[in-house]
């Protein structure tokens, strides 16, 4: 019997655990997944918890119940990797070999990075939302703040999810205006991009809605310190941003499992093959989800896209033919604009994101790249698709892997 | 789009990035530094010719990456290029626009 191993029961290992379990036999195929958490968490949740728009319940549950049956889910520790033996060792010593590894392993916030953000201020008035606990300690400040400079930054990309931070600008606004307190807030964006988002298009549409929110704009910013004393984000080149109230995307990084392991890059990313999802390094290691280096949005909506790929090419890898199914980039977002409204963004590594409608060409209903209550429906419908369809590895109907050109606006 | 620089005429996007890297020389960087208020100083060409290295090696740039080069630390690299440097430096060196913002 041979084995195939699945680091992290994120997103992306739950999916490749589901399709995997249901292609390959059981009798010539074991298959473990490693995950040391035993709560699964739905991560775009955190974008909503500190407004206290979810609750910590809507967005946990049991690891173990999106494991489907036959596949062993390994409650342990990872200490490192090593791909020339074709083991994995786990903290207490345990070796785990393997015939074929999928790294599933995720990105996590590194605050650390950036000297002053782990201060005295940490948790009192600089705050994250891209963990369970940030969030959480973000709501229970959002509660009781009565007002001030409301800073929204991005320390440096790549990061997960990069319309989040936008989002949580957005929402804020919503927030503080429900609270009738909107007039006590000043809400500044600061980003080290030249514009709101990273896509031309995108970028001038979300921009609009800035300016519509009165939510002020800072770019080109790359923090250097933050100062404690004087509340300040300080950048490299001299500049300074004053706030009351900081919530930081800090940098992110690849799991400091693969900096033990020697296999990722200056942070700690693994290289990937971008069509294929191989390693670089190594044939009989994959690659998906944020964990890997290749440029695509780090979301969900990516690890599923290439979940459906990647499980076409380890059949034809395993049964010794090329592999031919290639990932296109597809990310497929959801951008909360507050108010009850969102928009919709569909995009791969050569098209940026435009106007038109999703799924089906010409009729839609959702509409990509303008706001409306629909598109906001749709991401509240997700939260149920997500935990009854993507994580056990369901195709979403009218929904395909590959990006559709048709029923898009491009020049 | 095309644009004359130095008296060569270049092809550039509509960011003002050069398309064809085979069309810089030193005095187009020269012309493009002088459009973004910078005066080249030999400090300047060892970085320009280091991000223009690592473009022929296909190695993506950030920020992040230049500090740790052993070139030039980001506090330099401000002084040197000071309003939104890799960006800045880039379009000097001729070579696109980084793309590590995803």
């Amino acid at each position: 019997m041979k084995r195939i191993l699945i680091l992290g029961a994120g997103t992306a290992g739950t999916m490749m655990a589901n399709h995997l379990r249901r292609n390959l036999s059981q009798d010539l195929w074991e298959i473990d997944i490693v995950e040391e958490r035993s709560e699964h968490h739905y991560q775009p949740g955190y974008l909503f918890l500190p407004f206290d728009i979810y609750t910590p319940d809507d967005i946990t549950k049991p690891v173990r119940e999106f494991i489907p049956k036959g596949v062993n889910l390994v409650h342990d520790h990872l200490e490192r990797i090593e791909p020339e033996e074709q083991a994995v060792v786990m903290s207490n010593g345990d070796r785990l070999h393997y015939d074929l590894l999928i790294i599933a392993t995720g990105t996590k916030i590194a605050p650390e990075e950036t000297p002053g953000m782990l201060g005295p201020e940490w948790q009192k008035s600089i705050f994250d939302f891209y963990t369970f606990e940030g969030s959480l300690a973000l709501r229970n400040k959002l509660r009781e703040w009565e007002g001030g400079r409301l800073v929204v930054h991005v320390t440096e990309m790549p990061i997960k999810c990069p319309v989040a931070p936008l989002e949580f600008a957005f929402l804020s606004d919503s927030y503080f205006k429900n609270k009738k307190m909107r007039d006590k807030v000043e809400i500044t964006y600061v980003t080290p991009l030249s514009g709101a988002f990273t896509k031309p298009k995108a970028s001038t549409a979300l921009q609009h809605l800035l300016d519509e929110k009165h939510i002020h704009i800072e770019s080109d910013f790359a923090v250097e310190h933050i100062d404690n004393d004087s509340k300040m984000l300080v950048d490299y080149g001299g500049r300074s941003i004053p706030f009351d109230l900081l919530v930081t995307v800090p940098t992110n990084k690849g799991d400091a499992l693969l900096e033990r392991s020697g296999m990722g890059d200056d942070l700690n990313f693994v290289p990937t093959h971008k069509t294929t999802l191989q390693s670089k390094n190594w044939p009989n290691i994959f690659v998906l989800g944020d964990a890997t280096d290749i440029a695509t949005s780090k979301a969900g909506s990516v690890a599923h896209f290439e979940a459906e790929i990647l499980t076409e090419n380890i059949l034809n890898y395993l049964a010794g033919e090329p592999m031919k199914e290639e990932f296109d980039g597809h990310a497929n977002c959801f951008v909360e604009t507050g108010e009850g409204k969102a928009l919709l963004i569909d995009f791969n590594y050569t098209h940026e994101p435009v106007e038109g409608t999703f799924p089906l060409p010409g009729i839609g209903p959702l509409r990509l790249l303008k706001e409306n209550r629909m598109n906001h429906m749709g991401k509240l419908a997700f939260r149920w698709i997500y935990w009854n369809m993507l994580l056990k590895g369901n195709h979403i109907p009218f929904v395909s892997a590959k990006m559709q050109e048709a029923g898009k606006a491009f020049d | 789009m095309e644009k004359t620089i130095a008296n060569t005429l270049l092809s550039v996007n509509e960011e003002g990035y050069l398309t064809d890297f085979s069309q810089w020389n030193e005095d187009v960087g020269e012309a493009l530094a002088r459009e973004t208020n910078i005066s080249m100083t030999p400090r300047h060409w060892e970085v320009i010719r280091y991000l223009q290295r690592e473009y022929k090696n296909e190695v993506a740039l950030s920020i992040r990456r230049i500090g740790k080069s052993g070139v030039v630390d980001i506090k330099e690299f401000y002084q040197l290029f000071p309003i939104a440097p890799l960006k800045t430096a880039s379009k000097i060196a001729g070579i696109p626009k980084p793309a590590s913002c995803i």
